[in-house]
């Protein structure tokens, strides 16, 4: 992962202001866990994970959930602010399982990781509980296992269904791996299964991605991301590509497989419900992540996780020995916090919510940007809502251009 | 030694010795000018600041001067133990001052001819050395740096007495590093310079051979005394504009200005009269007095003619104010430089700035920069066009932007220099392409020793504004020198070449061109452009055009894509502190009708080495 973003001071204790959590009161609630643990790394992941010989002897996978249980320890006390939780915080909503990859845990660990949740927050009826796969980290007694823990929807990192596209991302699974994945999870009783791809790599044709697009479906999944591959700062892959030895990944080819992704993904009955994500039906849109578009509250808890309070946005340190050694002295993790001006809510208003299906409310924006409105239209960016005319939503070519278009609303 | 035995004022000229160092950029005149201050006793070891005449910051860093200075010292000859007083009058180091130069050496009787003992003569020195010969000034050939392992005295004194016309025997040898000759040198000075001849009781006249702005002061005027006396609080005239002004002081500089009770026959030293621009006291200019002046002038004054114009605007257009008292201050002391208020659509407001030649435009904007803290944009620089129309009316354009359209043009003349250019005889080859590229005519070759050459061509200016003097250096490994005279004008058959974006033209980036480099200079223009501007919502098209031909085209596609694939929780502050910073930036674009041109795209674009790129390819 990138560098933290500046902040200013977080409190050692974690307290946030009665101000900003009154701002969350009633808002839904979810919880991120990061899990800074791979196999291996990937050449173009810039996340906040380690491998075991990168992590050496500070912080071992088996202590991991203990430590995580003693964040989620102080959570409670921080968002319960000496009132009973349940008057402060809505019964948690949605769990997030990211990493790193979480699959490198125990299933039991991260099913003490849940059981800390409920008893701390309690869990709502319809509870989302999500974790991320690596294909080649599970099994269908895995899957079972993940099951009886409580959870409700894995989200599998097959990335490319081509060799040599893996091969240049450096995934460790075989192609087919993560098709075989899908059915057992269904197979283990997994309603809802996410494929995670990536498309843009280096070498990567229109025909390999067709491939890979095709391969996704036909595994049968209920849900798809697919990601145009980013070249980031620091990655492996980043000096590859600053030395010649990659070729850098095009934007007018990304264009062209992400219009190549959504046209085959929708005859195939997925729509777009955010400018990376399709789903078959609205049952299985992802909403822990919509929690992150629709101004909600969610905690992260884990190195390097990020929370957002009603409006206070704060980081854990990075380093997951760091992270440890913060809670074992019984301190906030935090590394820095902000907190969000109006200025900065509404930017963030617009910025998340033009990527989503329901678009923005014209109404809600300030008349200078309700004037650019009709130029947007002009430039086939954005067009009205078929149900909702008062709504503007992002065309295709929108979807492309999405930071254009708010840098347009903000200007 | 002691300093200072003979008061100024009233010294016989007879012991009056006034010489200059003619010296090529490096091959140390400021050190030796050092030495002789310590030697004389003028400055002792204690306070020399190394090269102590070259004052302003940018001067050090340049290795070169730009204001002349003089300096008075007392020097006993060792062969007749006669006291002498020597004036060394500094000159100005660089082709865009030839004019100043030829006035610091009109102040002279005589000049020290100083050359790298490593390196041999270079062209800007020959060059000043022909115009000391034409003012029939005394030479003392010298070889310098001749403790350096890799110096070739033998060789280049017999260059040296090859291109004077004496024996190689004379050509003196020192190291103002050292200090090795240097006493010996000024010996030599004492014996071989004339004394300066001046009429005692005619009406006074002096030179004007430089003149300063001192915030303090006002304007120090340096000045040779050619006949008559000057006093103290007596009113002066200036021959050229008939001003008169009240002497509030003169004196000697040794090496701090010294009040004196006057100045007479053959000295040299500096007046104040309170004035607080230097306009007001030209360089060439004959000072007299105002009582009983002179008939006739000295002769030789010329206005100052800028040669080449460039518009400079603030990057900041809330700057403008603060560029206008900016140039204000900077024409107080630079009576060269000329400005007047412009605009453009592309920039925003503006000066239209004229200058002597390139080293004037560029010290002219790192004093801008550096001494009043402005960031600025340059438009690439263009020289003075002559433009006869059909009906016979006549232009002088100064601006592309003043070119005449939709009229018929019968002629257009361009300025022309010659140049000369000396360099080792193995870059012949090189140093002819180039010229030839910059549609030079050869003027004449002659082999300086049986290694080096002299080449004389005739250039347009236009062609050696840009990037000439990079290129000579890098075609010939940095052993070409080279030294330029304005010569008139030619017909040539030149056209202006519009750049458009969307159809609009973009007023920065025209140019006036030669035809046969038209489409070169619209093909790289648009091409550079094209990587320069980002890609927009829509289609832009650049086109080159010569009125209304289009003779170049490049497109910049609509983008296609401009969004992160990822935004979670963990990116959101990043992703909105980047958009914050991106709409900052969206700000500082100029807008060219509906394109969005970075302001970093306009500099690129006009900076000068691309600018040239652009004319060779």
């Amino acid at each position: 992962m990138p560098a933290l973003p500046h902040g200013d001071p977080a409190p050692p204790n974690g307290r946030l202001p009665r101000a900003n959590l009154d701002a969350a009161h009633g808002r839904p609630f979810g919880f991120y866990v990061h899990v800074p643990f791979c196999q291996t790394r990937c050449g173009y992941c810039d996340f906040n994970t380690y491998t075991a010989a990168e992590l050496g002897s500070g912080v071992s996978r088996g202590s991991y959930a203990d430590t995580v249980l003693q964040e989620i320890r102080l959570a409670s006390e921080v968002l319960g602010d000496g009132d009973a939780i349940g008057d402060r915080i809505p019964p948690v909503s949605t769990i997030f399982f990211g990493g790193g990859t979480p699959t490198l845990l125990p299933a039991e660990h991260l099913g003490l990781i849940i059981r800390e949740i409920r008893e701390q927050f309690g869990l709502a009826a319809d509870v989302e509980i999500t974790t991320e796969a690596n294909p080649e980290t599970v099994t269908p007694a895995y899957f079972t296992r993940l099951r009886e823990a409580g959870f409700t929807r894995v989200s599998i990192g097959m990335q490319s269904a081509v060799p040599h596209v893996l091969e240049v991302l450096d995934r460790q699974h075989s192609p087919g791996r993560p098709e075989t994945a899908v059915a057992e999870a269904r197979a283990a009783g997994f309603e809802h299964v996410n494929l995670d791809l990536i498309y843009g790599a280096p070498y990567e044709t229109d025909a390999d991605w067709q491939t890979s697009l095709d391969a996704a479906i036909a595994a049968q999944p209920d849900h798809v991301s697919a990601y145009a591959l980013i070249v980031e700062e620091g990655t492996a892959l980043a000096r590859q590509v600053a030395q010649g030895v990659l070729p850098a990944p095009d934007d007018d080819v990304s264009a062209d497989r992400y219009v190549m992704a959504d046209e085959t993904l929708q005859a195939a009955g997925f729509s777009w419900y955010e400018v990376s994500n399709w789903a078959t039906s609205a049952a299985a849109r992802c909403r822990h992540n919509e929690l992150y578009w629709s101004d909600a509250s969610w905690w992260g808890a884990g190195p390097g996780a990020h929370s957002h309070i009603g409006g206070v946005r704060w980081w854990n340190v990075k380093h997951p020995v760091r992270y440890t050694a913060m809670l074992e002295s019984a301190r906030s993790p935090a590394a820095a916090r902000e907190t969000l001006d109006e200025q900065a809510r509404f930017t963030e208003r617009i910025m998340l919510g033009v990527r989503m299906r329901a678009g923005l409310s014209v109404a809600e924006l300030p008349p200078a940007s309700q004037r650019l409105v009709p130029q947007l239209a002009t430039w086939g960016l954005i067009e009205h809502a078929d149900t909702a005319p008062d709504r503007v939503v992002l065309t295709q070519r929108g979807r492309l251009m999405a930071d254009a278009v708010v840098r347009e609303l903000l200007a | 030694m002691t300093a200072q035995q003979i008061p100024a004022g009233h010294t016989d000229p007879a012991r009056i010795r006034n010489f200059c160092i003619i010296a090529h950029i490096d091959h140390g005149k400021s050190t030796l000018a050092d030495r002789m201050l310590q030697a004389t006793g003028v400055v002792d070891g204690r306070q020399m600041r190394a090269q102590y005449l070259d004052r302003m910051d940018i001067e050090r860093e340049r290795g070169i001067t730009i204001k002349a200075q003089s300096i008075r010292m007392p020097w006993t000859s060792r062969e007749t133990g006669v006291e002498h007083v020597l004036h060394m009058i500094d000159t100005p180091g660089h082709v865009d001052f030839t004019y100043e130069v030829s006035r610091s050496l009109a102040a002279c009787e005589g000049a020290v001819l100083l050359v790298d003992a490593a390196q041999g003569i270079e062209a800007q020195t020959l060059a000043n050395l022909y115009l000391a010969l034409e003012n029939d000034l005394q030479i003392i050939p010298v070889l310098n740096k001749i403790d350096l392992p890799a110096a070739q005295p033998d060789l280049y004194a017999a260059e040296l007495a090859h291109i004077i016309g004496c024996d190689p025997d004379d050509v003196l040898r020192v190291s103002a590093k050292t200090g090795e000759g240097v006493e010996d040198l000024l010996d030599v000075i004492c014996r071989d310079i004339p004394a300066p001849v001046g009429a005692a009781d005619a009406p006074p006249r002096a030179m004007i051979f430089d003149s300063v702005y001192d915030i303090y002061r006002g304007v120090i005027t340096y000045i040779r005394v050619i006949d008559g006396h000057f006093t103290p609080r007596e009113r002066i005239k200036m021959m050229s504009t008939g001003a008169t002004h009240e002497l509030l002081e003169i004196g000697v500089i040794s090496p701090e200005p010294k009040p004196t009770q006057g100045l007479g026959v053959g000295e040299v030293g500096y007046l104040i009269t309170g004035v607080k621009d230097v306009r007001q006291s030209r360089v060439g200019d004959t000072v007299t007095d105002a009582a009983k002046p002179a008939k006739k002038s000295l002769g030789g004054y010329r206005d100052p003619k800028p040669m080449v114009y460039s518009g400079l605007y603030p990057l900041d257009g809330s700057d403008y104010p603060l560029l206008r008292d900016a140039l204000d201050r900077l024409q107080l002391n630079d009576a060269a430089l000329v400005y007047e208020p412009e605009t453009s659509a592309a920039l925003g407001f503006g000066f239209r700035c004229g200058f002597l030649g390139l080293l004037h435009l560029e010290i002219t904007r790192d004093r801008l920069e550096r001494e009043f803290d402005l960031d600025l944009i340059s438009t690439a620089p263009n020289v003075v066009y002559r433009v006869v129309l059909e009906d016979g009316t006549e232009r002088i354009v100064t601006n592309p932007s003043d070119w005449p359209t939709g009229m018929k043009i019968a002629e257009t003349y361009e300025p022309i220099v010659k140049a000369m250019i000396i360099a080792p005889s193995e870059y012949i080859g090189a140093i002819m392409e180039l010229c030839q590229e910059r549609r030079g005519a050869l003027g004449g070759m002659d082999y300086l020793s049986p290694t080096r050459v002299e080449l004389r061509y005739t250039l347009p200016l236009a062609e050696i504004i840009f990037d000439f003097f990079d290129q000579l250096k890098s075609r010939t490994r940095g052993y070409a020198s080279l030294d330029y005279e304005l010569s008139g004008e030619q017909l040539s058959d030149l056209v202006k070449v519009d750049i458009l974006l969307q159809g609009e033209p973009v007023d920065a980036f025209s140019a006036i061109v030669h035809k046969d480099k038209a489409y070169a200079y619209g093909t790289s223009m648009t091409a550079k452009l094209r990587k320069l501007i980002p890609r927009q919502q829509f289609e832009v098209p650049i086109q080159a055009a010569i009125g209304s031909r289009v003779i170049a085209r490049e497109n910049i596609s609509a983008m296609r894509k401009d969004v992160l694939a990822k935004c979670y929780g963990g990116d959101i502050t990043r992703k909105r502190k980047l958009l914050e910073k991106q709409k900052e930036g969206k700000k500082r674009m100029k807008m060219v009708g509906r394109v969005e041109v970075p302001q970093e795209a306009f500099i690129a674009a006009l900076s000068t080495g691309d600018s040239a790129e652009a004319v060779k390819k």
